[in-house]
């Protein structure tokens, strides 16, 4: 039988508080390019495939003075393209500003779709590539908005996943999760059994802080999720939730997790501590789990003890790597690290960075 | 009236490498209208400087002659005669 062709390369897209970088390397060692960007922060980094040409770089740029927009690249971030009207811009009769793109997620379906999530909680849809986007407006104008609530990073809708059968599924801050069969309208909540730990009632119709949202890649109403208490898990589609945080050290916190690109019921968190924010025991560790949160093992291989910062929600990636996977996350010191074992075995890829907020692997 | 606009070098890329712009408006002219102004000509420029509500941007100043904007009324603050309008990135680093 012939193998698969081996990806020996793997391209990178860092995000960082103060300008974007990108990292190409495999198991022969990594290199890391000079600032592609800089003076902006950037939440949100994303690979588009093209057929026949490189992959479309899209960025979420944020400038503290100059605010926020989408720019895409072409030419793997060389040179870039922003449009003189606004890539992402709220329609005038919402009163609304656009503060931050928090995540962008080409669709896995349909050629130059693009969705972004932004801040305030907001969808968004491009059909362009990600050169101009719609507001989603059913999402918008849902009678629940009104009592979303902002974490401490802001009010984002910061994850957008479209399954094979058309539906959506979206995570928010102070929000939960919510979905919808036609990705457009009919927007529900979904977070029945997840805990709001903060609230009087810790099992409202909304209203959780879902911090990161993964969907199994063998069975599709599986769905987990980590979020501000504990991780948990859905076997129909966010009917109901149960809690999956037993065996995880300090199990209340933390904003990753990423489900395995081709094998059902494995998934990976990076537990923080909640009052800190910072790793358990001082000590960098991903835990996987390969029977959908039954049990957790931990990984730590190749990373570091005396570890005191925080992998942000969208700072951690996982992509299909020869017969394995890539999984690659960034921290808020500026380090990177990559597996290419499926957790295994870590490399560092770049350190000294700015705090990383958004990372994306592109098989080079 | 014509006003000259000032930009910071930040800026320049959007405002096809000048660093100042002239803007005409009939007297009387605001600050409202001076944006508004290089919203038709320079849209891309104009989104950096006020958001799409309007609204001038948190770290973003426009001097009016020696008077940032906010302390005589804002956008709606008027444009003399013969003054200059600066915009300029506020202090935000320390």
């Amino acid at each position: 039988m012939q193998e698969a062709p081996y990806p020996h390369v793997v391209r990178i897209a860092i995000g960082t508080r103060k300008g974007l970088w990108t990292a190409v390397g495999g198991t022969d060692g990594w290199e890391l390019s000079q600032p592609l960007k800089d003076m902006a922060e950037f939440a949100a980094v994303a690979w588009m495939p093209r057929p026949d040409a490189p992959p479309r770089l899209l960025v979420g740029a944020r400038s503290w003075f100059w605010g926020a927009t989408v720019m895409t690249s072409d030419d793997l971030g060389r040179t870039w393209t922003d449009p003189e009207h606004a890539a992402i811009a709220f329609p005038a009769d919402t009163g609304a500003a656009i503060e931050r793109v928090w995540t962008l997620e080409p669709d896995p379906a349909l050629p130059d779709v693009v969705w972004a999530g932004g801040e305030p909680h907001s969808l968004w849809r491009s059909d362009s590539g990600g050169e101009s986007f719609a507001l989603v407006r059913d999402l918008w104008d849902h009678p629940h908005r009104s009592n979303w609530m902002a974490g401490a990073g802001g009010p984002a809708l910061h994850n957008v996943h479209r399954r094979p059968d058309g539906s959506t599924l979206v995570a928010m801050t102070g929000s939960g999760v919510y979905r919808s069969q036609d990705g457009m309208t009919d927007w529900e909540p979904a977070n029945r059994g997840i805990s709001a730990v903060f609230m009087p009632d810790e099992d409202p119709e909304y209203g959780q802080c879902v911090h990161r949202l993964a969907v199994d890649s063998a069975d599709p109403t599986r769905l987990y999720v980590q979020n501000h208490g504990g991780v948990f898990r859905s076997i129909d589609s966010g009917d109901s939730w149960v809690e999956i945080s037993a065996g995880l050290p300090e199990s209340e916190f933390g904003f990753v997790v990423l489900a395995h690109p081709a094998r059902g019921g494995t998934v990976w968190v990076i537990p923080i501590r909640a009052e800190t924010m910072l790793p358990a025991n001082g000590e960098l560790r991903v835990w996987r789990s390969d029977d959908a949160g039954d049990t957790w093992v931990a990984q730590g291989s190749g990373l570091p003890d005396d570890f005191y910062a925080a992998v942000l929600r969208d700072a951690a990636h996982v992509v299909p790597y020869g017969s394995d996977t890539a999984l690659a996350f960034g921290t808020r010191n500026g380090h990177v690290y990559i597996s290419l074992d499926g957790g295994h075995t870590f490399t560092e890829v770049a350190r000294d960075l700015p705090d990383v907020l958004s990372l994306r692997i592109w098989p080079a | 009236m014509i006003v000259r606009v000032i930009l910071p070098g930040a800026l320049t890329d959007f405002a096809g490498g000048q660093r100042e712009l002239n803007v005409e408006h009939p007297e009387p002219c605001t600050v409202a209208d001076v944006v508004g102004s290089l919203a038709v000509t320079h849209p891309a420029l104009t989104r950096r400087i006020v958001d799409e509500t309007g609204q001038l941007r948190r770290f973003v100043n426009i001097y009016v002659g020696l008077d940032e904007c906010r302390r005589i009324g804002g956008l709606a603050a008027v444009v003399p005669s013969g003054c200059d309008v600066h915009v300029i990135g506020s202090i935000a680093g320390g």
